[in-house]
């Protein structure tokens, strides 16, 4: 894939009086990539798609599309096309007229206009539903004619507002699947905004993940999750174990930590890690402790007892107090060995990766 | 037995007591409206067929005689006189509720577009002309486009006439002029809930599939208010039609309209029955009609891709 960049974000601020929605913001989205906006309602995402869209103005900085600058120019000029999070579907039109909404006023031809139409239906499965009426359809239904309606304008970048989020689990986990399959067949610069960490480590190639009009990291989705920089960072991306921990020793990119339960740890220091005083936060998600059962041992391995058990169907949760650690580990545990059936109460011993320890800045 | 144990015996007999009939849903749905019904039933529906009743029958200077005829049809739709003031009235109501909807969408496209929090305030404002009874807004138009009125003083003023004209008051425009003020605020209403019912995000979509201002107007905006210039339609042109005092006041002798005459025959004419018959004409004329200009409408805000 070409490393050529399609969307480049410098120093955008957004502020509605004294709120800033957007602050300070810059950020390279490469072409041919599945980007996702990830954050909490109000965290500026969707502000930022909007002003890639054209429908929101910085009031500073600038946002180009394809080496264009894009000040001043309104959205229906831009080389953008948006999926709403309403969908957005005229009422007034049936599947076909919303499609070839964009291509009338391009003046095709009636042959090339009805061939891209057909194309557009058949990228998102629904050959054969052209003349159905707008109101007519399932949320499902909805949602790719929205789809189509924006791929048969052959974007340069199609925008996407949590466009999942007014679907059942199982159609959205359907829809995630046929999303990422049709971005890689069209090969166009999708950015994706979504709260939901599961559907932006499961879609993109990169995540930027954004607090309080900020971004806070911009990473591929694994790194994201096994090394989130920060403590909102790794709290946001699921759950996460977070232990009070004393610096003994910083040089460079790395730095030993004592902690309490696991010993002595060495680390990568986190890029925005700033040092105040003595203490830090180390990170370990809770499925990267094991339950170790019977006699088995571990080289790293920590003892302590279950105070509260979650059934999860697939997995348990368990919580578990440990001598020495200010509070209860979380360890998540698949019940193919029986932890369903720990009682509260008993003693436990766990085992745990040390390359699974991370550093956070708070 | 205990005193609990007692209210739970109890409570099925209370039960039986209740008649079904009057708890279930409809009959409390048409206990709710019976009120609304019975005086409808007595103001509305048994005037208008005492009217249809007597547009059959033949008024014999005092007494009415009550064999059937269509005498008084065949004179409502062959005498040039009311044939004509029918048309007139059609016509006029035609062109008032077409200016009141013509200049009520902008207001109502401002206020539900850019209205921003005062959206309220508005619509408040814009109620301001009717405190005053509605005789004295026609008598105010009568001010301003008399002999000595205020439009004849200001065009002279001007420079642009040099002296009064008496082409202002007293004909169809005027009666025009006049209604379609007195039935502005109705025809903002009805486009105002209709643009205030459009999804936004549907107008940001056809700008972001490439529409301009104009165009996404004209494609989105206007057809999904459709029902909203049907209704600001009906609400003008129905009462316009059947309006007597305006054309009264306002209209000389050309501005006569149809309900001037039903009244002549009801009044000084005394002869019920063509009046009757001129009414249930009107009212099957204007029927077809506000028909003909729903369908118009739908048909071009369908036109409309």
């Amino acid at each position: 894939m070409p490393e050529r960049s399609m969307i480049e974000i410098s120093r955008v601020t957004r502020s509605y009086g004294a709120f800033k929605a957007l602050d300070e913001t810059s950020l390279t989205i490469r072409e041919g990539e599945f980007f996702s906006l990830l954050g909490p309602s109000g965290c500026g995402k969707t502000t930022l798609l909007r002003m890639i869209a054209g429908f929101d103005t910085p009031t500073s900085g600038s946002i180009s599309v394809d080496g264009q600058p894009m000040d001043g120019i309104p959205a229906n000029r831009r080389p953008t096309n948006m999926v709403f999070q309403s969908y957005a579907i005229f009422p007034h039109l049936n599947v076909e007229q919303n499609v070839c909404y964009g291509l009338k006023r391009l003046r095709l031809g009636a042959d090339e206009e009805k061939r891209r139409v057909e194309e557009a239906l058949s990228q998102v499965s629904l050959t054969g539903l052209g003349k159905r009426g707008a109101t007519e359809l399932s949320g499902g239904q909805r949602q790719r004619v929205a789809l189509a309606r924006a791929l048969v304008m052959r974007p340069k970048v199609l925008l996407l507002d949590e466009p999942l989020s007014a679907l059942d689990k199982k159609l959205r986990e359907q829809m995630q699947v046929e999303l990422r399959r049709l971005q890689q067949a069209v090969g166009i610069t999708f950015i994706l905004v979504t709260h939901d960490q599961y559907e932006a480590l499961a879609m993109s190639d990169r995540i930027a993940v954004m607090f309080g009009g900020k971004i806070a990291q911009v990473a591929s989705p694994k790194e994201i999750y096994q090394r989130p920089v920060n403590c909102q960072v790794a709290d946001f991306l699921g759950g996460m174990n977070f232990v009070k921990a004393e610096i003994v020793e910083e040089n460079g990119a790395s730095m030993i930590l004592d902690t309490p339960g696991f010993g002595r740890v060495k680390t990568d220091k986190p890029a925005a890690f700033v040092r105040n005083g003595k203490g830090a936060t180390l990170g370990i998600r809770p499925e990267r402790l094991r339950v170790l059962w019977d006699d088995t041992t571990d080289k790293y391995e920590v003892a302590g007892k279950v105070v509260d058990r979650h059934y999860f169907g697939e997995i348990t949760h368990l919580v578990i107090e440990i001598p020495g650690f200010d509070k209860p580990l979380s360890v998540t545990e698949t019940n193919n060995f029986g932890a369903d059936d720990i009682p509260v109460g008993a003693p436990i011993r766990l085992a745990y990766d040390p390359d699974a320890l991370v550093a956070l800045a708070d | 037995m205990t005193a609990p144990a007692e209210g739970i015996a109890a409570l099925p007999v209370v039960r039986k007591q209740r008649n079904p009939v009057l708890q279930s849903e409809a009959a409390r749905g048409l206990g709710l409206i019976s009120p609304t019904f019975i005086y409808a039933v007595i103001f509305l529906v048994i005037p208008i067929v005492l009217v249809i009743a007597n547009s059959f029958w033949t008024q014999n200077y005092l007494t009415i005689d009550r064999t059937f005829t269509l005498e008084n049809y065949r004179i409502a739709l062959t005498d040039p006189i009311y044939r004509d003031l029918l048309m007139r009235s059609l016509w006029i109501s035609l062109l008032v509720s077409f200016f009141t909807v013509v200049l009520a969408y902008p207001i109502a496209f401002f206020i539900s577009f850019h209205g921003g929090k005062h959206k309220g305030l508005w619509l408040f404002l814009i109620t301001i002309p009717f405190w005053t009874s509605y005789l004295l807004r026609v008598m105010s138009w009568k001010v301003i486009l008399g002999y000595n009125g205020v439009l004849n003083a200001t065009l002279m003023g001007l420079g642009i006439t040099n002296g009064p004209s008496d082409a202002f008051l007293y004909n169809t425009s005027a009666v025009v002029i006049t209604l379609t003020h007195a039935w502005a605020t109705f025809a903002v209403l009805p486009i105002f809930v209709s643009l205030e019912k459009i999804d936004r995000s549907l107008v940001e979509a056809a700008t972001d599939l490439g529409d301009g201002p104009l165009r996404r107007f004209l494609r989105i905006t206007l057809p999904l208010s459709a029902p909203g210039i049907i209704s600001a339609t009906l609400i003008v042109m129905i009462p316009t039609v059947g309006d007597f005092v305006t054309p009264r006041l306002v209209g000389g002798k050309d501005g006569v309209m149809i309900a001037n005459a039903i009244q002549a025959q009801f009044g000084k004419g005394a002869n019920w029955p063509l009046g009757a018959a001129l009414s249930v004409t009107t009212m099957a004329v204007v029927t077809a009609m506000a028909a003909s200009v729903v369908l118009v409408i739908r048909m071009a805000a369908r036109r409309i891709r």
